[in-house]
């Protein structure tokens, strides 16, 4: 393989981006992806979907752009491409097609994006409940659709995936949204700064006024979310809404409340993270050019903090800019010139967000689910055990994880790490809990490919 | 906050620290123990669960016989630490293997084994097999094998499960576990006793105290008026996915948990309080694991780690007794799971100096400053 | 138990792929992940845990292992991380993984 000065780990919108503007500044760059097309979770299978699904949108087309701009001497885009560790170099150790190698560079950028924020309540482990992202990657994907969809939970996610729904011909059957009206009210003192992002607020408003045309019900304030499957299959979701005890049978419960970044590649780097309140995740510190505290490390785009697709490819841009300068390719106020466009759309773009994060925050009883509550899917541990054994003195992640496994199956903490912090600040108003470690690999990697890695022969001693 | 005199505190509350305070419970002392924070080094949290002798003190009698004693002495501690706390450790001892691809490592294994059988004399038992002898007995073994040590005692509990025994055991026998306690000094009192100062700045007075705080204990030791000094030894490990069927052996460095997972480990380092774990060291041990056994070819890693081991500077366990401060006491090693059954009971006799107390002055530190004069 | 599917799959011009899931032929439209195929053909479990709940597939990107299902005899396999290929054989599976592929229930 030639040189190369940048690999980025991602090709969503702020990898697709930053390759682009890397790539056209000079840098050979590399880009891994594990999915089997560029586009991340956002823009799936965009480059595929160009003359059919129109369902989808304008907004999700226009990210065809971005794929094509890959399409650069300097750029080498591998799909099916696993990164599994990073070492100081940097050093990116990856796996493909069965067999893993390492393969070093100057700069690592880690645009690997967000994951639904886990939804737990009874049943959500059933045949049948799924992420409403999910449900969205399968109409990108495969071209299928709900047949009898709920929607619940809260966040425009919600609104855009029931739109896309009734524009391909199987709307919902109900929206149960939890966000309550003291929440909208609180979020309102922050619409003024939301109207930087007017185009995205216009947005929204036009997806609930399709909703609303399209006559599906809308329940707001829901709470009390549980669910079991019957005989035959369907799933009973039974909600509080209304002032009153409800349930709506359906062949598929879709849940989402917001989304988070997705930390464990940054946490298996080293790189320091912070809580961030309003968005109530951990995500790594980094500056306005997404520059992490470990060389050679940097950060954009929904990893790095939520923002949307926009911020993301704005986000990149700043960070290839950054790249190059670090590199030498650009003086320190070329790059600056050239990001002012870059800074400006980040701005627009993440002005809504203070407004969604105080209007569509997760509830409590998401974050600190019942004891009868699943919390590690993997090892199928519910709440209640949990919190008996923080009574038992497990302090932390770790000792949780020691005494009942939890983030020790194949997930490996991603869908209950974040349940668990919120059971670990029950009734702690202000301790700070670390995020948890994570470690190599980060995907499971076979024994036999891992071995492959290393020398043939022992050195003599 | 009250601060009542209990009559021996214990500083640590790993599987050390957890032990002893179960010995001197069911010996009828008030005990306390205070254990640290969840983000310190805690040396038991990585444990693998092992109870292992082969080669244990070839080179040194006292500690051969001291760890055969311990691993005859697990059936009946687990079955107490069953009765105390209602936790099964899923104790296991179907006698262990070590596996060699290098011809003069297993030779020189070999006679490392003959010298611990001439100390253990009646009780060793273990033999020494050829890569062919052992592939005609088990299925499964790979072809670059050269040979294999096995020994009838080995065995593993579930780890995990094992410290969570130990901590009700002791709750169960009125022993107070005190968590988030970090000591962080020891002022020994003119009238006896000690005064013990927390992180936090609270503190606490005791009448005895022992030292069990592994890594923790360098500058707690000194205040005590002790010399040894541990040092933290990096172990790697692997762990893979869980299997329904059962690996055919137990190996100190190949061992498949109760819940189906394969561990895979046995490198030791150098590399201070470190415990990341390291690309070349999981590929080698990914190597050992296929070369061994090639089935386990398509068997993921779920994910690697480091531990650190307590080791003190010969390797082998310390108890000690403060010359200088009456009533204070130092215990450490690097094998808490194997010797546990033998600090729970024999080690409380020496603490209180019972005619019953064992003798092991064999282990007691000034063993350090006769080989620094030597 | 024999649940419907609960999709439908939009009529889209395209090659099929065949492909068997437990012994029985299936076929799903080329280029999808074994998990759509799999969800496309059925709304019933693709897995059953170690305390044999059913399970499907989850998040469909890769982070909640809960597609795992027997692929060409590797167990243990992402569903939504692989790609359909004409002929694979798919097993859904119960239990943990056996050492020299297959499962145990």
């Amino acid at each position: 393989m030639a040189e190369v000065d940048l690999i980025i780990i991602g090709a969503g919108p702020a990898g697709m981006s930053a390759a682009a503007v890397a790539a056209r500044g000079g840098l050979q760059v590399l880009i891994l992806d594990e999915q089997p097309h560029p586009g991340g979770q956002i823009y799936r299978n965009v480059a595929q979907n160009r003359c059919k699904r129109g369902f989808l949108g304008q907004a999700y087309a226009a990210g065809a752009d971005l794929v094509d701009a890959l399409d650069h001497p300097h750029i080498t885009l591998l799909t099916g491409a696993t990164v599994w560790r990073l070492d100081k170099g940097p050093q990116v150790t990856w796996s493909r097609g069965g067999k893993s190698q390492t393969t070093s560079a100057a700069h690592v950028l880690l645009a690997t994006g967000a994951q639904e924020r886990p939804v737990p309540f009874p049943g959500w482990t059933l045949p049948g409940v799924m992420p409403a992202g999910a449900a969205q990657i399968l109409m990108k994907t495969a071209g299928m659709l709900p047949k009898d969809a709920v929607l619940a939970g809260s966040g425009p996610l919600l609104y855009l995936i029931a739109a896309q729904m009734i524009d391909a011909g199987s709307p919902p059957q109900a929206l149960v949204e939890t966000q309550t009206f003291a929440q909208m009210l609180g979020a309102s003192q922050h619409l003024p700064r939301a109207l930087f992002g007017l185009p995205t607020l216009l947005k929204g408003l036009s997806l609930i006024a399709k909703i609303r045309k399209a006559a599906v019900p809308r329940y707001t304030a829901g709470s009390g979310f549980h669910a079991t499957t019957t005989e035959n299959g369907k799933v009973e979701f039974f909600f509080r809404a209304k002032g009153r005890d409800q349930i709506l049978t359906c062949d598929l419960l879709l849940t989402h409340q917001g989304v988070i970044p997705g930390t464990h590649i940054t946490r298996a780097a080293g790189i320091a993270h912070k809580w961030n309140a309003a968005q109530g995740a951990f995500q790594p510190e980094h500056d306005l050019w997404g520059a992490t505290d470990q060389p050679g490390l940097h950060v954009a785009g929904d990893g790095a903090g939520i923002g949307g697709a926009d911020a993301a490819a704005a986000a990149g841009e700043l960070a290839a800019l950054n790249i190059l300068c670090q590199s030498g390719q650009l003086s320190t106020d070329t790059r600056n010139q050239r990001a002012a466009r870059a800074r400006a759309a980040l701005f627009r773009a993440r002005a809504i967000r203070p407004f969604l994060d105080v209007a569509y925050p997760p509830p409590a009883e998401i974050l600190s689910p019942t004891d009868e509550t699943i919390v590690c899917r993997c090892e199928e541990v519910s709440a209640g055990v949990v919190r008996q054994a923080i009574r038992e003195g497990a302090q932390g992640h770790r000792q949780i994880k020691t005494s009942l496994r939890c983030g020790m199956g194949p997930c490996q903490g991603r869908m209950c790490d974040a349940t668990l912090r919120g059971l670990l600040s029950e009734g702690k108003a202000s301790q700070p809990i670390s995020p948890p470690r994570a470690r190599s690999p980060i995907k499971p990697i076979a024994l036999g490919e891992l071995a492959a890695l290393s020398p043939p022969q022992e050195e003599p001693a | 906050m009250q601060q009542r005199t209990q009559e021996i505190t214990i500083i640590g509350g790993g599987l050390v620290g957890l032990s002893v305070a179960l010995g001197l419970l069911m010996a009828g002392q008030r005990v306390r123990v205070l254990d640290g924070a969840d983000s310190d080094a805690r040396a038991s949290q990585g444990n693998f669960g092992l109870i292992w002798g082969q080669g244990k003190g070839w080179d040194f009698a006292p500690y051969a016989n001291w760890t055969m004693d311990a691993l005859t002495a697990w059936p009946a501690f687990a079955q107490q630490l069953r009765d105390l706390s209602g936790i099964d450790v899923a104790l296991d001892q179907p006698g262990g293997y070590e596996f060699f691809t290098d011809p003069t490592e297993f030779d020189a294994f070999k006679a490392e084994l003959a010298q611990q059988a001439i100390h253990l004399g009646k009780r060793a038992r273990y033999e020494m097999l050829s890569g062919d002898d052992l592939r005609s007995q088990m299925q499964g073994i790979g072809p670059d094998v050269v040979g294999a040590s096995f020994s009838l005692y080995e065995g593993h509990v579930n780890p995990l499960r094992f410290l969570r025994a130990l901590r009700c055991s002791v709750q169960t026998m009125g022993g107070h576990v005190r968590l988030g306690a970090t000591v962080s000094a020891i002022r020994p009192q003119p009238k006896g006793g000690y005064a013990l100062v927390l992180a936090d700045g609270e503190t606490l007075h005791t009448e005895q105290v022992v030292l069990c705080a592994g890594l923790g204990a360098a500058t707690l030791a000194r205040d005590l008026g002790f010399n040894t000094q541990v040092r933290p030894q990096l172990g790697e490990l692997l762990i893979t996915e869980k299997l329904g069927d059962r690996l055919p052996f137990l190996s100190s460095t190949i061992r498949q948990v109760d819940e189906g997972g394969v561990q895979i480990g046995g490198t030791k380092a150098n590399a201070g309080l470190n415990d990341h774990e390291t690309l070349p060291i999981m590929s080698k041990l990914a190597h050992h694991a296929v070369t061994v056994f090639p089935a386990l070819a398509d068997v993921r890693v779920v994910r690697a780690w480091g531990a650190l081991r307590v080791m003190s500077p010969d390797g082998y366990p310390v108890y000690a007794k403060s010359s200088m401060h009456p009533g204070a006491f130092l215990v450490t090693c690097h094998s808490g799971v194997t010797l546990a059954p033998l600090h729970t009971s024999v080690l409380a006799e020496w603490i209180l100096n019972t005619s019953a107390t064992p003798e092991l002055e064999a282990f007691d530190e000034c063993r350090f400053a006769l080989s620094h004069a030597a | 138990m024999n649940v419907a599917s609960r999709f439908r799959t939009l009529p889209e011009t395209g090659d099929r792929v065949q492909f068997t899931l437990d012994g029985a032929p299936a076929s799903a439209p080329a280029g999808v992940t074994v998990a759509a195929a799999l969800l496309a053909h059925s709304g019933a479990w693709t897995r059953q845990t170690v305390k044999g709940a059913g399970r499907t597939a989850y998040c469909m990107m890769g982070v909640c292992f809960d597609c795992l299902v027997e692929v060409d005899g590797t167990p243990n396999t992402q569903a939504c991380m692989t790609l359909l290929r004409e002929g694979m054989t798919v097993r859904r599976q119960t239990g943990l993984r056996d050492l020299n592929g297959g499962h145990c229930g």
